[in-house]
C-alpha cells in the first residue's frame, strides 16, 4: 500500500461519538440477549484477527528472536548492516519533509476555503480530492510524467530549477522531496475534506459573535478556527508518521524506470526487509526489520486510542 | 484604505488557491489527454492539446493487446483479488459490528481496543510478517495469500460497530427478542435489512484498499498470470522506452511502449475506483453520515 492515503471518513469518529457515548450508558445488556450469540456474531472475524493479524506478528517476532548468534543477533545484524541506517535516513528525511509542508499547506488550504462561499468551497475540495482516486503504483507513473522535463506540463519549472532531462529530475538527492510530493499530492485532499468538515462544526453564533467583537478574518482564523481543528492536525501528524516509515511503492515503482538512476532496492526499511528475504533468504533479520517498523506503528496506533480521546468508543 | 489592503489579501488568497488547483488537477488532464496523442505530439504540442480520437483508438488496442493480452489478464487477476476481499470483509465485519455493538460476550472491550489499534496501524507494516507466515504454510503465489489478508478490514469491523450502535434502535430489538426471536433472527430479519448503507459503505472501502493495494501482491504474487493491475503498471513502466530506453537497442524486436500507451495503462487501472466513487458518491454520503445524525 502507498503511504497512508487519509481514510475518507475519520469524519465519522468525532460525530459518532454523541452516538456511541450513548450506547456507553448501557451497561447491562437489554433483556433477552444471549450471553453467547455475541461470540457467533465476532467468529469470523476473530479467527482473521488471529491467523492475519496476531499471527504475522508473533511468528515476525518468533524468527526475529530465533537465531544461532544468541538472543537479539537478528536485531544487531540488522542495525550494523550497512544499508539499515541509510534506508531509516531516507525515510525520515522524506517523513521531516512531508509532515512539514502537508501540515501548513492543508491547514492553510482548509483555512482559506472555510472562508470561501459554500459552493466555491465544495468545488475547489473535489479537485483537491480526485488524486485520492491513484492510489499507489497509478499516481508514481503519473508524477514520473510531471517529473519528464520533456513531456511534463509543468516542464518550465523544471527548467527553471535547471533540470532538462528525466535522470536530472530524479537525481538521488532530490527523491526524499519527489516522495514527499507525491505523498501530498495523493493525501492531502482527504484531510482537507475532513479538516472542513470540523470547521463546519462550529457553531454559526460564535463566528457570529467574533464578527460583531470586530474579530477579522485572520484573527478568526487563528483564535477560533484553528483551535478547533487542532486535534485533526496531530492526528494527520502522527498517522503520516507511522506511515512515512512504512514507505514502499514510490521508490520501488520509480525504481523501474531505470534510466541509469541511483535509487537502489534497499532505499527505504521496508525495501530492505524485503530485499534480504527474497534476495538471500533472511528471513530472521528481515523479521528483525519489520518488528521494528511494526513497533513504530503499534506504538504510534497505541498512543493514539488510549491518550489521543480521538476514539471515545464507550 | 482598509478597503484596497483587503481586495489585495483576496487577490492573494485567489492566487494561492489557483496554483494548488493547478498542482492537483493538472497531471489528471495531461493524463487524460496523453492517450489521444502520439509520443512525439507529447514533446511538441501543448500539453493541454487533444490530439484525435483515432490515436487515442489505436493507444488503446496497442495497450489491450500488449504482450499477449497481459493487460486483461491483470484486470482480471484484480477483480478476482478485490471482489474476493471484499466479500470476506463484508462477511466478517458486518456480523462483528452487530455482535460488538449490540451483544454482551466476555472480551468484548477487549476486541474492540484490539481492532481500533490495528485498524490504524498502517497496513503495510505487517505484509512483510505476513510474508514470513504465508511462506512458511505455503500459501505464498495462491489467490488466499491476498484474498484473506484483504478480507480482514478492522476498519470495516469499526464501521459497523459505529453504524450498528448509533442507528439500530434498541426498543425494536428488545421488542424482538422479547416475542421470542432468537439472536441470529435478530440479526438476519431486522439488523441486515436495516444495515444496507454500511454494507455498501464497507463493500466500497474494502474494494478500494483491495483495488489499490501493491506492496502485498508484491511480494505475494510471482508471474504474469497472477499479477493484479498496480503490479503488472509497474511492469509496463519497464517496457516503456522513454524510462527504460537502454533496454531497447536499435532493431530490438522487442514491442516498446510508449509513454501516452502507459497513460492509456494508468487510467484503465484507476477507472473501477473512479466509476464506483462516482456512482456511490450519495449513498457513500449517507452512510459516513449515518452514524452522526441519531444516536
Amino acid at each position: 500500500m502507498s503511504v497512508p492515503s487519509v481514510p475518507a471518513v475519520p469524519g465519522v469518529r468525532t460525530r459518532a461519538r454523541r452516538g456511541s457515548r450513548a450506547a456507553g450508558r448501557r451497561e447491562q445488556p437489554p433483556a433477552g440477549v444471549s450471553r453467547t450469540a455475541g461470540y457467533f456474531f465476532v467468529a469470523l472475524y476473530v479467527v482473521l484477527l488471529l491467523a492475519l493479524g496476531i499471527a504475522p506478528v508473533v511468528y515476525a517476532i518468533y524468527l526475529a528472536l530465533s537465531s544461532s548468534g544468541g538472543f537479539g543477533a537478528n536485531f544487531s545484524d540488522a542495525f550494523n548492516d550497512y544499508r539499515f541506517l541509510p534506508a531509516f535516513e531516507h525515510v525520515l528525511e522524506f517523513i521531516a519533509l512531508w509532515l512539514v509542508s502537508q501540515t501548513i499547506l492543508v491547514v492553510a488550504l482548509v483555512l482559506m476555503l472555510h472562508s470561501l462561499a459554500r459552493r466555491v468551497g465544495a468545488v475547489f475540495r473535489f479537485l483537491f480530492y480526485i488524486p485520492g482516486a491513484l492510489a499507489g503504483a497509478a499516481s508514481v507513473i503519473v508524477w514520473l510524467f510531471m517529473l519528464d522535463p520533456t513531456a511534463s506540463p509543468f516542464a518550465f519549472i523544471l527548467h527553471w530549477l535547471g533540470y532538462a532531462q528525466f535522470d536530472n529530475t530524479i537525481a538521488p538527492g532530490n527523491l526524499p522531496a519527489i516522495f514527499a510530493i507525491m505523498a501530498f499530492w495523493t493525501g492531502a485532499g482527504g484531510w482537507i475534506v475532513v479538516m472542513y468538515g470540523a470547521l463546519n462544526n462550529i457553531p454559526h453564533e460564535l463566528l457570529e459573535a467574533a464578527e460583531i467583537d470586530g474579530s477579522n478574518a485572520f484573527q478568526t482564523a487563528f483564535r477560533i478556527k484553528l483551535p478547533l481543528i487542532r486535534k485533526w492536525v496531530v492526528y494527520m501528524l502522527v498517522l503520516a508518521f507511522a506511515g512515512g516509515t512504512q514507505l514502499f511503492v514510490e521508490p520501488t515503482v520509480l525504481g523501474s524506470a531505470a534510466l541509469g538512476v541511483g535509487i537502489s532496492k534497499y532505499w527505504s526499511p521496508n525495501q530492505l526487509g524485503w530485499f534480504l528475504a527474497s534476495q538471500y533468504d533472511e528471513f530472521n533479520e528481515a523479521a528483525a526489520i519489520s518488528i521494528v517498523l511494526l513497533a513504530f506503528g503499534l506504538i504510534v496506533a497505541a498512543i493514539l486510542v488510549w491518550r489521543g480521546r480521538l476514539f471515545e468508543v464507550e | 484604505m482598509a478597503l484596497p489592503r483587503r481586495h489585495a489579501i483576496r487577490f492573494v488568497g485567489l492566487v494561492i488557491l489557483l496554483f494548488f488547483t493547478a498542482f492537483f488537477f493538472v497531471p489528471i488532464i495531461w493524463l487524460l489527454l496523453a492517450p489521444t496523442k502520439t509520443d512525439g505530439q507529447l514533446l511538441t504540442e501543448s500539453p493541454f492539446a487533444f490530439g484525435s480520437l483515432s490515436t487515442l483508438a489505436h493507444t488503446f488496442h496497442r495497450i489491450v493487446t500488449y504482450s499477449g493480452d497481459s493487460l486483461l489478464i491483470w484486470l482480471k487477476n484484480s477483480a478476482i483479488y478485490s471482489f474476493g476481499g471484499t466479500a470476506v470483509a463484508i462477511l466478517a465485519a458486518i456480523p462483528a459490528g452487530y455482535g460488538l455493538a449490540l451483544t454482551e460476550f466476555i472480551g468484548r472491550r477487549t476486541l474492540l481496543g484490539i481492532t481500533l489499534v490495528v485498524m490504524i496501524m498502517p497496513a503495510t507494516a505487517l505484509v512483510l510478517p505476513l510474508f514470513l507466515e504465508m511462506n512458511a504454510i505455503g500459501l505464498v503465489g495462491t489467490i488466499w495469500s491476498l484474498i484473506l489478508p484483504f478480507g480482514f478490514f478492522p476498519f470495516g469491523v469499526y464501521l459497523a460497530y459505529i453504524y450498528f450502535s448509533s442507528t439500530i434502535p434498541k426498543d425494536l430489538l428488545a421488542a424482538a427478542r422479547i416475542d421470542g426471536a432468537k439472536e441470529w433472527g435478530v440479526f438476519r430479519y431486522i439488523a441486515v435489512p436495516l444495515a444496507r448503507p454500511i454494507i455498501g459503505l464497507v463493500g466500497f472501502f474494502a474494494f478500494v484498499a483491495s483495488w489499490n493495494n501493491f506492496f502485498l501482491p508484491f511480494v505475494m504474487t510471482y508471474d504474469n498470470s497472477q499479477y493484479p493491475l498496480q503490479i503488472g503498471l509497474q511492469q509496463l513502466i519497464g517496457s516503456t522506452a522513454s524510462f527504460n530506453p537502454a533496454n531497447y537497442s536499435a532493431g530490438s524486436s522487442v514491442v516498446v511502449l510508449h509513454r501516452p500507451d502507459l497513460a492509456m495503462a494508468v487510467i484503465i487501472a484507476i477507472a473501477p475506483v473512479v466509476i464506483v466513487f462516482l456512482f456511490a458518491q450519495r449513498t457513500l454520503v449517507k452512510g459516513m453520515l449515518a452514524g452522526a445524525t441519531k444516536g
